[in-house]
Parts: structure tokens; sequence; C-alpha cells
């Protein structure tokens, strides 16, 4: 009579299958772990290299629990920190720089496991410690700046048309451009035009002044610009510093968020993070043999030597065509069907281009990447801090035709493209940008807060579930087992969606817990007042999950209205807590609903006489 | 086992202008303990530093508070954290030039002073615009979360039963915050995640006894909106105490063993709880009751049921 339908008690037990293999991985715990790749970002394939670094180990015995090639790079799992920390120094001792090494946490979860391609969740920075860096971009400050470059090529415009000016002046909106008579002013507005045609130019009253200044969206554009700008740059510097699951995110309106796990350092993360990188354009010089300078170290007199991106020699002219802070803006496109680069200078570097693009048509011109970096060098036996600059030629390619503030470069793949117009963004200069926010919580603290967070959830789990059994018997029992359904499928669609495991995440698991399990409360009441009145058992279980339905659902989609408002408003705690609390109201409709009735109706649902329900 | 063998009858709606009284009472009570004690709001919301630390042996507060003096931090406070080693220092939000990381040295070269082994365990430097930004947010998604919650339970039930739910929802949260205000436990983005989910769990309740009253009105005709309003309440009552036990057992738990972290959280809930079950019980059906809920609200439309025109 409560013969729940098969499928849906096979779809339960599907979905719980599933979710228990992805939910695994969890069960093992997380180790101190080194991440190995290869200083030139290229995968490592065979198992050479983790047989030679396995061997280096072994002498120091120090051997891993577990080495292995993941996604191209090799990691290697300790027992604990120490060891760990020994075997970082010991790798690096024996093959110095062959190897950007990083500390990290790798699961304990047996190979099966991990061939499947199962992770855990990864744990917050509260739980496992590192450090957190809000960045506020200057966003006036971009605009500013875009003012100031307007007001340097209005200004340079007008001398170069012999139109004198009074003034040219750059004001909060806009630029102010006055004159001595209203007839230059009148020539002067066509010249102004041609110098950006998407400023909006208008003249004053009385004719002598133009007042030219940028649309609400063109500042829009700006400052969204300026923020991805700094988030392109701050993640390449971060990819730089070889941090496992580091993660840069664009936070609210002008802020940037930096997770750096397991770092600890925070004064030298910054300064390395404050790195500036910036590109040239040159011509290629003729003269001379890129090889022949290459092997003898002597450059032609009026050259550079340089290396290209697959560090084959070539030879560049010292004379500086563009430099990075001429460059506006730099996007991926595609011309005639091939993926490019479109370029956007400013008016300055538009004329050195127009006039060396016009003497040198046909001949090849170069783009030099060019990134200074902070590293920690030894010297001594002491560390000191050296700057180095990275330059490298980036794009060789012929001029194929005259061409000023726009160009692109082409002969690239479409992901050489938007690598390239990332990069050059990145190198581009940046608006401003400061610290706002900075945490940093150390690896004991991490350690302490996961000890105590899964001791209470343990603790309230367990007591909440004697306490169901003893108030609900067998009905309780089953009430504890759809619970434990529910944290299996939350921790599930957690691990899926790579939700990183944060103490108010934790917080938020535990009231999950508490308030499912009122879901199951209200069906056993309803079953309780039911049988009261005098119902048999078995209408007494339909009755009471036909009745409690309507309140369960209103009082759930209630709470997700506030799980979600909470998600959209709130930034890390608050945002980790509400994610936990949003899913967790939908596993618990789904346990609550379909796993009880699968369960009760396996049950009793084909028994025909029930002299009393254990309720 | 069973708290309740048959349904009681407590007559909850006569008592109900007391409780608002009372209700009153607790809000007026909760804006003097913030105005007089002030809420002990953490670095998430003014902006500042704050750093943890561990001494090897027992902290010499006096002494740290000496060493951060001298080192040129007037306004500092420090205060055990956790256990009698540990130490919690926290000064005002730095000025425009002073950097986050010259600061926090500053501050760990003290305390090494003090104990040459001491270990920090966290710093937090926090802009003031930051902690600002927090407040107006806070504020707004507590304002869409109670609109969007009276939308659909004037949509699902009745807009009287909306107002009385947001009423009651509104209530709890300053119950909460005045706690707070008189324990001087700090109030941190893990205590308004917190309180955001007590208007959430508030709105929970109220939906339980509501969807019991929407019930029972059609069923019982013949009696006031007040006896059904009792009846709807006696009648979820049990419900109402065993889900309490099974939520503050975990919450407790929280509070005892989550640890310094989580024990503001814990007891945001605990006090979040209790409130939300007079307030569910009292204000939202009071509220609802008195706003003049009647039969006609909730009955059936007469039109779908056939009329019987047989002799």
């Amino acid at each position: 009579m409560n013969r729940y339908p098969l499928w849906k008690s096979l779809l339960f037990a599907g979905v719980m299958f599933l979710a228990l293999m992805i939910a695994l991985p969890n069960l093992f715990g997380q180790a101190p772990a080194l991440q190995l790749s290869r200083k030139d970002g290229e995968l490592f394939t065979g198992t050479t290299a983790l047989t030679e670094v396995a061997a280096t180990l072994s002498r120091e015995h120090l051997d891993p629990d577990a080495a292995f090639v993941q996604g191209g790079r090799i990691l290697l799992r300790f027992k604990d920190v120490p060891t760990q920390l020994r075997a970082r120094d010991v790798i690096d001792a024996a093959a110095p720089d062959s190897y950007a090494i990083a500390t990290t946490l790798a699961s304990r979860a047996p190979d099966w496991i991990r061939k499947l391609g199962l992770k855990p969740m990864s744990l917050g920075l509260d739980l496992r410690g590192g450090i957190y860096l809000v960045y506020e971009v200057d966003v006036d400050g971009a605009v500013k700046q875009t003012l100031t470059r307007l007001e340097r090529d209005y200004r340079l415009a007008l001398r170069e048309k012999k139109l004198q000016y009074e003034s040219v002046e750059g004001g909060a909106g806009g630029v102010d451009v006055v004159f001595a008579d209203v007839q230059t002013a009148a020539a002067a507005q066509k010249v102004l035009e041609g110098v950006d045609s998407n400023v909006t130019l208008a003249a004053s009253t009385e004719g002598f002044a133009i007042h030219a200044s940028l649309s609400p969206a063109q500042i829009k554009q700006r400052q969204d610009f300026a923020i991805q700008q700094n988030i392109t740059a701050l993640g390449n510097r971060v990819n730089a510093l070889g941090v496992s699951e580091a993660s840069v995110q664009r936070q609210g309106a002008n802020r940037i968020a930096v997770q750096l796990p397991g770092v600890q350092d925070a004064s030298e993360v910054i300064r390395l993070l404050g790195k500036t990188a910036t590109l040239e354009v040159r011509l290629v010089s003729d003269a001379g043999n890129a090889m022949e300078a290459q092997a003898t170290g002597h450059a032609p007199l009026g050259t550079k030597l340089y290396k290209d991106r697959n560090g084959r020699p070539v030879l560049l002219k010292r004379d500086v065509v563009v430099t990075g802070e001429q460059l506006t803006d730099a996007t991926s496109s595609y011309q005639n069907g091939e993926p490019a680069v479109s370029v956007r200078l400013d008016a300055r570097g538009g004329d050195e281009m127009l006039r060396t693009t016009q003497e040198n048509l046909g001949k090849p011109m170069g783009i030099v990447f060019i990134e200074k970096e902070r590293q920690l060098r030894d010297q001594d036996g002491q560390k000191v801090a050296v700057d180095v600059t990275k330059e490298q030629v980036i794009s060789v390619a012929s001029i194929r035709g005259v061409f000023s503030s726009q160009f692109q470069i082409t002969g690239l793949t479409a992901r050489e493209g938007q690598e390239l117009a990332k990069l050059l963004r990145a190198g581009a200069l940046a608006a401003p940008v400061y610290i706002v926010e900075q945490r940093l919580i150390g690896p004991s603290l991490g350690q302490d807060n996961i000890d105590k967070g899964i001791r209470a959830l343990e603790i309230g789990s367990i007591a909440l579930f004697l306490f169901m059994a003893v108030y609900y018997s067998l009905f309780g029992v089953i009430a504890n087992f759809v619970l434990l359904c529910n944290v299996v499928l939350l921790t599930a669609f957690l691990s899926l969606f790579g939700a990183a495991l944060t103490l108010p995440g934790i917080a938020g698991i535990m009231l999950t817990v508490g308030m499912a399990v009122d879901a199951n409360i209200l069906i056993y009441e309803r079953i309780r007042e039911e049988i009261r009145l005098g119902v048999s058992p078995q209408a007494a279980i339909k009755a009471g999950f036909e009745k409690a339905f309507s309140a369960i659902g209103d009082a759930n989609v209630t709470t997700l209205i506030a799980g979600v408002v909470l998600w959209s408003f709130g930034t890390g705690p608050i945002k980790g807590f509400a994610v936990v609390l949003s899913v967790g109201i939908l596993t618990t409709l789904f346990t609550a609903l379909m796993g009880s009735r699968s369960v009760i109706g396996l049950f009793w649902g084909s028994k025909t006489a029930i002299s009393r329900l254990p309720v | 086992m069973e708290f309740f063998h048959s349904v009681p009858r407590y007559r909850f709606m006569a008592v109900r202008k007391i409780c608002y009284v009372i209700s009153a009472l607790i809000i007026v009570g909760s804006i003097a303990a913030e105005a007089i004690h002030g809420l002990n709001l953490a670095v998430d919301f003014t902006g500042g530093v704050v750093i943890e630390a561990a001494y090897t042996g027992t902290a010499d507060l006096d002494g740290t508070r000496n060493a951060l003096k001298s080192a040129g931090y007037s306004e500092v406070t420090v205060q055990n954290f956790g256990s009698s080693k540990d130490i919690l220092v926290r000064l005002p939000p730095l000025g425009e030039k002073e950097s986050p990381n010259a600061v926090t040295a500053k501050v760990e070269s003290a305390l090494q002073a003090v104990d040459a082994s001491v270990q920090i365990r966290r710093t937090e430097v926090v802009g003031p615009q930051v902690g600002r930004e927090l407040v107006v947010k806070g504020m707004q998604a507590m304002a869409i979360t109670v609109l969007l919650i009276l939308l659909y339970i004037a949509m699902r039930f009745r807009w009287k039963f909306g107002v009385g739910a947001v009423l009651a929802t509104l209530h709890d949260p300053f119950v909460v915050i005045g706690v707070f205000a008189l324990t001087g436990m700090t109030f941190d983005l893990t205590v308004l995640a917190a309180v955001l989910a007590v208007i959430g769990y508030s709105i929970n309740e109220t939906v339980v006894v509501f969807d019991r009253v929407r019930e029972l009105f059609p069923v019982m005709r013949t009696e006031t909106p007040e006896q059904v309003f009792d009846r709807a309440i006696n009648e979820t009552l049990s419900r109402t105490v065993i889900t309490k036990v099974a939520t503050l057992i975990v919450v407790v738990a929280l509070y005892l063993f989550g640890g310094e972290s989580l024990r503001g959280f814990g007891l945001a809930l605990i006090v979040g709880i209790i409130a939300v079950t007079y307030s569910s019980m009292f204000v939202a059906s009071g509220v609802a009751l008195d706003l003049g809920s009647s039969h006609r609200d909730l009955m059936p439309s007469e039109r779908a049921t056939p009329i019987d025109d047989l002799p």
C-alpha cells in the first residue's frame, strides 16, 4: 500500500551510489605534498624525471608515501610537514633550477580513486593556512590616466597643425581646450576629432573653448579595462609564484581578491606580486647574423641580441619604436579568418608607428616582452633578493602595410593570440592598485580549526543520532540514515563544484544537519498524529508524507531565499556558508522526501497488516 | 518515546498582547544595549589590524601592551584568546601611508621582545573602506531577504501572514545582536552569517505554523480565528519542541567544541533558535490574527465545490 515506485527507489539508490563515490576521497584526508613542474612551463610526459626524483629522496631516506605524475606535474606526498620541507630542500639541492617546487596538499586516497579522477574538496585558507589579499584598483586613477594621455595628445596634435591654443587642461569630467579666437577653435575641433573620434567634443557658447568629455559608457569601459588588466597581471604573477590552487578573482566593483594557500611569507609575496612588466616594439636589424652574434656574444653596433619564445636568437635595432607606456589596449581578434591580436596605441605611439611603417614597408618588426622579477638567490649562504629583467621576443612579423595607432599582429595560433593579448594587456601600464585587506593564517591555526570543526561536527551528529534513535526508535534510525545520505550528497556536490571547504562551510554543514532533521520530524509527528486519530498504520504513513509535504516545501523555499540572497551579497566566509546552506536545502528536500519514502516503503510498503509502527 | 501524548490545549493567542509588549521591550532593550555597551565589532567591519599569537608560557598581557606602546601603538587592545597562552592584539585602522606589512612586522618584533619564541598564528589587516561596504551590504542583504520572503508568503498564504512572518523575523536578529552587545562578544563576519541564517530559520518555523493554520481553517468552520490559531500552534507544538532540541544539540556542539573561531557563530544560533521559537509561536501568529485573518482568507474557492441541488 505504501510501496514506493521501484524506479524512484532505484533512482535514489543510484544517486546515492554516485554521490558516495564522489564524496569518498574526502574520507581519507589530505597530507602535505610537493608539486614539481618544469621551469619552462612544459609538461612532464614520461616517468624518467619521477624516477630520478624518487631516487634522490630515497638516498636521504625521505621516501614519499606516494609519487606520481598528474596533469603533467610530479606530485610527491609525505607523511608530515617537516619531511615535506626537508624533501623540498633536498630536491632543490640535487638539481638546482630544474624544477619549480610548490608546497601543497594531496589526498591520501588510494590510487584507484585518484585514477578515476575523483578529488576531495580543497581546503580553504582558514583550514590550511595561507595568505589572502584584496587589492583595490584605483579606477578613478585609470580614468584620470586616460584624460592625461588625451591632454598630451591634444597638445601634440594642435602644435603639429600649428594651431595656437591658450590652454589645454584636464579636469574631473574631461579636457578643456581654450583658444584666443573662434576661428582657431573651429579649425581645431576637426583636428581634435581626428585624435580620438570616440571622445565627445562640445564647443562653449562663446565658441572660444572646446570641452572634450568621455561618455559614461567610455568611463565604465575604461574602469573595467583597468580591473581586467590588473587581474591579468596579478594572475600571471601568481602563476609565476608556483603556488598550487592559487586564485585571483574579481570581487565587487573594483577589487581583486588573491588567495595563496600554504604560503606564509607575506612580505615576500607582496613584493613579487608587485613586479612590473612592459613591452617594446623594435625593428629587426638586417646588419649582421643573429646566430653569429649569439655564438660570439657580440651584437653588431646599433643592435641588441634577444631570444624568441623558442630560444632562437633574434637581432633587433637598438632604437625603440614604441614602448609599453604608449599601449592603450590589446585584444585577440580575427583578420581574414586568421587569428590576430589588435593593438591600440596612444597618439604619440601612433605617429611613431606611422613614420616607421612608411619607411620600412615589408621589413620585419619584433615585439619584445619585458618583465622585471624579484628572485631569491643564495649568496654566501644568505638569501638575497635580486631584480631580474627577463626580455623575450614574442613576435616577429613583416610590415605588410602602413599603419599608425591601430594594428594587428598575425601569424599566431588562436591560443597564442589570446595569450599575447593577455600578456600585452598585463604588460601595459595598469591602473594603480593598493592592498585594502590582508589576512595571513598560520598553518597551526589552520590545523586547529579543521580539527575542532570536524570534532564539533562528529560530536554534534552523534548526539543528534542518539536523540533521534531514542525518540523515534526505528523511524529515528531511518531518519539518521537519511541524514547521513544528506551529508554524503552535500559533500559530493561540494566536491563536484570544486568548492573549497572553509570553517563557515563546516558550520553550514552542521546547520544543514540540524535543520534537515526537521523534515523527518515533520513527517513522523504527522504519522503519530494520524495514529492517535485511530488511522491504520499504513494510512498513517501515507497521510504523514502527504500532509507534511506542503510545510516542508514552503519552509525550505523560504530558507533557500535567505541562502541565495546571502550568497549574492556575501564575500569570503559568508559566501562559503551560503553555498553550503543553499545546496544543503536542495539535498535535504531530495533525501528527506525521496530517501525516507524509499526506505520506509522498503520496510513496510508491502506489508498488509502492521499492528504497530516503531515511530 | 513521546513528550506529548495528546495534543495540548494551551491558549497561546490569549497572551499575544502581553507578548507584543515583551517583544517591544526586547527590541528597545537590544537597541539600548547597543547604544550603551556598543557592539564589539570585529575588524571585518571596523577595519584595523588583528594579530593572534601563541606564547610558549602564560601570556604576559601587560608586558605585551607596554611593548606595543613603546613601539608606537597607543590605541592597542591585548587580550587572551581561547587559552592563557594565546593572545589577540588589535590595532585601529591604518592611515593612508602605512603599509600593512610594515605594521605587522613591527608588531611581531614587539611581541618577540616579550617572548622570543612567540608564534604568530594569524594576522589580519582590513582597510576601513572594506568594513563600511560590508555594513551596507549586510543591511541590503537583510532588506532584500525580508522583502522576498514577504512576497513568497503573501503569494503562498495571504499578505496578513506575510506581515506577521516578517515582523517575527525582524524581531529575532534584535535579540541576537542585543545578546552580543550585552556579553561583549566579538561580532564578526561569521556571526553576521549566523544572524542571516536565523532569519531563514525564523521564517522556516513560522511557515510550519501557518501551514497548519491554512489546513485547519476549512475544517474548523464554527470556531473563531483565535481558536484556529491556538489549535494550529498546539498541534505543531510537539514538532516545534523536538526540532528545536535536535537543532540545539548540533549548535551547542558547535559552540562547545568548534573552537574560538566558531564560538560566536554557535552562540548567535543558540540565542537565535530560542528567539525564533518564541517569535514564530506568539508574534507571527498574533500579528496575522490581529490583522484580521479569518476563514474567508484561506477558504478554498467556493466555485470549485459543486452545488448540491437535489431535493
